[in-house]
């Protein structure tokens, strides 16, 4: 017996162990399954949550400020070459140039200072370099030398990229577009004291003072077709100018605009297009008593002058048509730079920003249009000789009296942006008054961005707003009745029916908004209006007759069926109004009711108008308003309308006092809901509308949405250019708007559920 | 009176019912617009023969179809500058689509119907499906091959039949040659160079491997020299015939056989015989490759685009979010941070679609796809492999955005499984992975499933998205196909919705394609509603299967 007992245990222990090692493996199997499913779970919401911090990931790097940071100082090479007239800084940040008033040309290192090359500008005997200046377009790197001989040279330093072993060889080099030998000016001989040159393949301009007149050159340079010999033909003009103040001279890249500034702040402004006819278009005094201009450079694209003056500003004035159509400069901004003196104005080459070197040695860095301070860099005690910007922006030189170079590097990637120029009135150049304009990009570089996203919120609001104007009545008014009126069996195929409604891809929406029915309401505007008042109308007045009706036909259709008796009425009242839309409009407005419109109240009518957007997206909404509007209603309990009916009200005035009080945060929330949809949707507003980025609340004008934009613009912007940003930026505002008010809906919603659940 | 009635709220009642009532008209109304345009397209029209004469001009032929009328009241008329007789009440214009593109410039022209003098429909006038310029309209003259007239007059008719059923099987070949075999060619020629620039860049470009190379390139181009020969000779073929029509003006046109899809005279056409012309223009439309910048043809590649796309989204979309619901439901602690944590999926089903096209792109595209190229596909730089917009992105991007509906119905399914069941199976031994496995999960999976469906239905239909993470007006290759490795996650691709905005939008000729369109708005409906419909069937199976579980 025990023998026996021993062996029953001693299989049960092999058992056992065999069991074990099954137990344990499927212990392991759900403990693997459980860190599995934890993983995986928690990685899926992670990842969720990935798109709201990837979105701030990208549009942060807007909102940083610029830095600099100084990384070399040096002796200045080949000092004894001259003074420095110009520096220079070529577009990889590793060559620099120094133009000295002997006519020495030293290329030098960035990063050094030291020595790469040393040209000379072949400059005669006995004739000294009178005037120098940059040469425009600045981006072209030619610089004029103005002799003292009434002649003048044009100098281009440019730089020549290869790559030997995998590595950047950059060789700088000069060259002489009109020619090596010095250009007659003023034939008299008379130094010329102030000069510019704008330079193009063909022909060349130069104005030049001497003898206190302005001079103006044209040069034209005309290749044979048979020998490679340029032979260039010189026109001259003396500008009817007086020109003993005028310190700066500047011609615009377009050859178009000549602009004479006076030391103490008379601005002429000369249309030289017709170079032996130049015209002088305005001159009036920009600067207050007291002021002195100190420096002067056009901004990037040549459509605005920045003014410094002694007394630390700096102004921009650009070139705007006034009511009459008329050019005249005008001040669009200030920038307080300094208490002293703004000694140079650097333009950035590529954007609308610029730096600025004060007497007391503050460098600042600038932008237009964002109106920001970028940068601000004091060097006390070191008074600035000459600065230079990269054609990047991102590296500058300084030479200061101390006889030393310091090479900065800047990191200053989206100064367009601020909230100012999001957000706010911007004056453009060449725009007669600050608007709100989105305009963010063109096939120029010389293009001012304009990154105003109030209009772009302005109509994805307006958008929403109507879509909610078509959306709400019909949707809530649809949820009532489907919730507490209809019949059951009615119901029971309605409420998908229209849920369905919700699942249509909204392409095709857009699709029939934009091509069916923006034309149908452009043909029936009057018809529309008067199905807005005939269908109600037309409804109340079966409704009334109804009740007269014999009863053996009303009591046909059992109660609740209200909804299906009510078909033929609206399609009757809705065709009618249709059909008599065109004799109705040609009865009251002569016309059509668009150019009534028009010509009455001064209305335009744009085809694909938020109208057509408000019934599209509406009836995109409704679904969404009306699915949860409705079960807000439905799950009312029954007991309190129950009751209610008990007590002798109506069954509207227990929809109206009980059922509607009770449910009102759900129909809140659906709303709300209904709202972040319409807010958000992209395709029937990219469709419907003419995505024009205006600011009319006029129901018969377009708009352009924040989701509409990104949908249009993201996929030709730059990668981490401001314009990529400002998009992301967009995005984001869209994703947190809608999301805080799912929230907001979803936690309203919630509460509902618990109150309904202790009623 | 009416106070009483009104006081009594009966007529609230009923307007809220015209609120319904409007929806439903509004949805019945939106779904038969799509069905009836779109259905009507491939029906072959009557061809009409207008004497037409505008005032002071002289009297012009004009033949093509009736495609919309317009009717105008005198005083509109006037106000837009239509010159009116004082008895003129009104002013009726048809629009007339009369093709012949080359001749005349235009596909559409707008007549008066006071200056038509006579209209017919002769039973000669035959409209002909080109694969360039859309389509002719007017009378066969003549067919002629190598110059030489075969047939003219009545006998010309047959003949031509006959001449473009045998320039169609020809046309296939070449289809399939330049398709399948030269693309086969020119993808291996690719391929070689990417191989040659790898080793070159690991520096192992020996001259054993260069040899290597050029013995396989020579073989390429031998087997391209032999289908290129070919190609020519089935071009000598289709290219000698042609047919000679005459347009409405009067001149002559020689129109080659290779460039005709059909030729019909649909006045002479039985309902029958329209009938089987609907159908193959049906299964072109399903089937075929779209023409003319996709304003004629079919839009089969649209349809594999979509279908791929919502595949490849569908596998990746299931795991996780079947995961994410059972971690939320099952394993995580209900409580503040769930329910936060559920409010914020729920959410993210009304985060706007364009939002996830934006994160697409820039995180799955440029950061996630422009590294891959840098880790595994330096060879092909500066040309981007998955660093640009393309298939597996537009289908991860649409994963995450249907993730919230796939795990918001799933963890319905699981919170309607009565936790008895659980109980059960866990008091019977198992394992939490068992009892998940074996029982509660089947018991969820018709939840899956609606949310799956809904998914699928939701992406089929997303748009805006897509167009910012892969999705192409025309895409010259299938995402799948014979080459090696078959199927190619970087491809753009084509897609129904994204067909729409583009014909319907962007076209060069946009009211030519519209009935396109139409056509196409229908095929996605379809899709969708049916997708729809299948979910909300499934759903409310699933809702009987637990009642009578709870009971």
């Amino acid at each position: 017996m025990s023998e026996l007992n021993q062996q029953t245990k001693a299989t049960m222990d092999l058992k056992r162990e065999a069991g074990g090692l099954h137990e344990r493996w499927r212990l392991a199997k759900d403990a693997t399954a459980r860190y599995a499913v934890v993983i995986g779970g928690l990685g899926v919401i992670f990842a969720i949550a990935l798109i709201f911090f990837y979105l701030l990931y990208v549009v942060f790097p807007l909102f940083l400020s610029a830095s600099a940071e100084k990384i070399a100082q040096y002796d200045i090479p080949e000092a004894a070459t001259g003074k420095t007239l110009l520096l220079g800084v070529e577009e990889q940040n590793e060559v620099g140039v120094r133009f000295t008033d002997l006519g020495q040309v030293v290329f030098f290192s960035v990063a050094t200072g030291k020595t790469l090359l040393k040209e000379t500008v072949h400059i005669p005997d006995g004739v000294r370099v009178s005037s120098f200046a940059q040469g425009s377009p600045n981006n072209e790197g030619a610089v004029i030398y103005g002799l003292s001989d009434g002649k003048a040279i044009i100098v281009k330093h440019q730089y020549k990229v290869t790559y030997a072993n995998n590595e950047r060889v950059i060789t700088p080099s000069l060259s002489y577009p009109l020619g090596e030998a010095p250009l007659v000016v003023d034939d008299s001989g008379a130094p010329l004291e102030k000069c510019a040159v704008r330079i193009a393949d063909g022909a060349s301009t130069i104005v030049a003072k001497s003898a206190n007149k302005i001079r103006l050159s044209h040069f034209e340079k005309q290749t044979s077709l048979f020998s490679d010999e340029a032979t260039v033909t010189r026109n001259d003009t003396v500008l009817d100018y007086a020109a003993s103040d005028v310190r700066d001279i500047l011609i615009d890249k377009e050859d178009d605009n000549l602009y004479l500034l006076g030391e103490t702040g008379r601005l002429g402004l000369i249309n030289i297009k017709v170079k032996t006819a130049p015209k002088l278009v305005q001159e009036q005094n920009i600067a207050l008593a007291g002021q002195k201009i100190t420096s002067v450079a056009f901004l990037n694209g040549d459509l605005s002058l920045m003014v410094g003056d002694s007394t630390g500003l700096v102004s921009q004035w650009s070139k705007v048509r006034d009511a009459s159509n008329h050019y005249a400069m005008q001040k669009i901004r200030v920038f307080k730079v300094s208490d002293k003196a703004v000694l140079n104005i650097n333009p950035e080459q590529r954007r609308k920003g610029f730096l600025t070197l004060d007497a007391d040695g503050t460098m600042g860095i600038y932008h237009s249009t964002s109106e920001r301070e970028m940068i601000k860099e004091e060097m006390p005690n070191l008074h600035p000789v000459a600065a230079a910007l990269s054609p990047r922006a991102s590296a500058v030189l300084i030479q200061s009296d101390d006889g030393k170079i310091r090479s900065w590097q800047v990191d200053n990637e989206h100064p367009e942006v601020s909230l100012r120029s999001l957000w706010q009135e911007v004056w453009y150049e060449s725009y007669p008054k600050p608007d709100y304009i989105w305009q963010s990009s063109s096939a120029s570089s010389d293009f001012e961005p304009k990154y105003s996203l109030t209009p772009l919120v302005f109509g994805t609001l307006k958008a929403a707003f109507y879509a909610m104007l078509v959306a709400m009545p019909l949707a809530l008014m649809g949820a009532i009745y489907t919730a507490y009126f209809m019949a059951p069996t009615m119901r029971q195929y309605v409420k998908p029916a229209i849920e369905l409604m919700g699942a249509l891809p909204t392409v095709i929406l857009g699709f029939l908004a934009g091509l069916w029915l923006a034309p149908f309401i452009e043909e029936h505007l009057a018809g529309l209006f008067a199905l807005l008042m005939l269908v109600p109308l037309g409804v109340m007045v079966f409704a009334y007759v109804w009740q007269y009706l014999p009863k053996a036909w009303s009591q046909k259709i059992p109660e609740g069926w209200e909804a299906a008796v009510l078909i033929p009425v609206i399609l009757v009242t809705g065709w009618f109004a249709l059909t008599v839309s065109v004799p109705l409009e040609e009865l009251l407005f002569h016309g059509t009711l668009r150019d009534w419109f028009k010509s009455e109240l001064g209305i335009g009518y744009d085809q694909r108008n938020a109208l057509v957007v408000g019934i599209a997206m509406g009836f995109a909404v409704i679904p969404t308003i009306f699915s949860i509007a409705e079960d807000a209603i439905f799950s009312v309990p029954k007991h309190l309308t129950v009751g209610s009916l008990a007590l002798g009200a109506t069954p509207w005035q227990t929809m109206v006092k009980v059922v509607l009080l009770t449910a009102s945060p759900g129909i809140f929330s659906a709303v709300m809901i209904g709202l972040g949809r319409a807010v958000g949707e992209t395709m029937i507003v990219l469709m419907a509308t003419g995505n024009t980025p205006v600011m009319d609340l006029s129901v018969f004008q377009g708009l352009r949405t924040l989701a509409a934009n990104i949908a249009v613009e993201m996929p030709e912007s730059e990668v981490d250019s401001t314009h990529y940003r400002v998009l992301f930026l967009a995005a984001l505002v869209l994703f947190v708007f809608t999301f805080v008010f799912n929230t907001l809906a979803e936690i309203i919603r919630q509460r509902l559920r618990e109150k309904y659940s202790s009623l | 009176m009416i106070k009483l009635w009104f006081k009594s709220g009966v007529p609230w009642i009923w307007l809220n019912a015209a609120a319904v009532t409007t929806s439903l008209i509004m949805v019945i109304g939106v779904l038969s617009l799509v069905a009836g345009r779109g259905v009507g397209h491939f029906w072959p029209a009557q061809i009409t023969q207008f004497s037409y004469q505008e005032d002071g001009k002289p009297l012009r032929t004009i033949i093509g179809e009736k495609v919309e009328t317009s009717v105008t009241p005198a005083l509109m008329a006037k106000s837009t500058g239509f010159k009116m007789a004082d008895d003129e009440e009104v002013l009726v214009q048809y629009l007339i689509k009369v093709g012949n593109r080359d001749v005349t410039g235009a596909d559409f022209v707008w007549i008066q119907e006071r200056n038509v003098k006579e209209q017919n429909d002769p039973d000669d006038l035959m409209v002909v499906e080109r694969r360039e310029w859309g389509n002719f309209y007017g009378q066969l003259v003549e067919v002629k091959e190598n110059g030489k007239t075969l047939a003219t007059g009545s006998e010309a008719w047959p003949v031509l039949q006959d001449k473009i059923s045998a320039a169609l099987v020809v046309f296939k070949e070449i289809a399939h040659l330049e398709k399948k075999d030269i693309g086969a060619i020119n993808y291996g020629l690719e391929r070689l160079r990417l191989k040659q620039r790898k080793l070159e860049l690991e520096n192992r470009l020996d001259e054993e491997a260069k040899q290597d190379l050029a013995a396989q390139k020579a073989d390429y181009d031998v087997q391209y020299k032999e289908l290129q020969s070919q190609l020519a000779n089935l071009y000598q073929k289709v290219r000698s015939t042609s047919l000679v029509a005459k347009t409405d003006s009067g001149s002559t046109l020689q129109i080659p056989l290779s460039k005709v899809v059909r030729a019909v005279r649909p006045n002479t056409m039985s309902v029958f015989d329209k009938a089987i012309h609907y159908l193959v223009k049906v299964v072109e439309f399903l089937s075929e490759d779209p023409r003319e910048a996709n304003t004629e043809g079919g839009i089969f590649p649209a349809i594999f685009g979509t279908v791929m796309m919502v595949l490849m989204m569908s596998v990746i979309v299931t795991p996780f979010g079947v995961i994410a619901a059972v971690y939320l439901r099952e394993y995580a602690k209900q409580g503040f941070i769930t329910r936060l944590i559920r409010i914020a999926v729920n959410n993210l089903a009304g985060v706007p679609s364009v939002v996830y096209g934006v994160f697409g792109l820039g995180f799955f595209v440029y950061i996630l796809g422009g590294n891959i190229d840098q880790l595994f596909f330096p060879e092909s730089a500066p040309a981007p492999v998955f660093g640009t917009p393309g298939l597996l992105w537009a289908s991860i991007t649409l994963a995450l955005l249907t993730l919230p509906v796939v795990i918001v119905s799933t963890e319905e399914g699981l919170a309607r499984i009565p936790s008895a069941i659980r109980e059960g199976s866990l008091a019977l031994g198992a394992t939490k992975l068992e009892t998940l496995w074996l029982t509660v999960l089947p018991m969820a999976s018709p939840a899956m499933m609606t949310g799956l469906i809904l998914a699928v239905a939701r992406a089929a239909g997303e748009v805006a998205p897509l167009m910012l993470v892969g999705v192409v007006k025309l895409a010259p290759t299938l995402p799948l196909d014979g080459n090696f490795p078959f199927l190619h996650l970087d491809r753009k691709f084509m897609h129904l919705g994204f067909h729409i905005y583009d014909v319907g939008f962007q076209s060069p000729n946009v009211e030519a394609a519209r009935p396109l369109v139409y056509a196409t708005a229908l095929l996605l409906v379809l899709v969708i509603i049916g997708l729809n419909l299948a979910a909300i069937v499934i759903r409310n199976n699933l809702r009987e299967k637990y009642r009578a579980l709870e009971g």
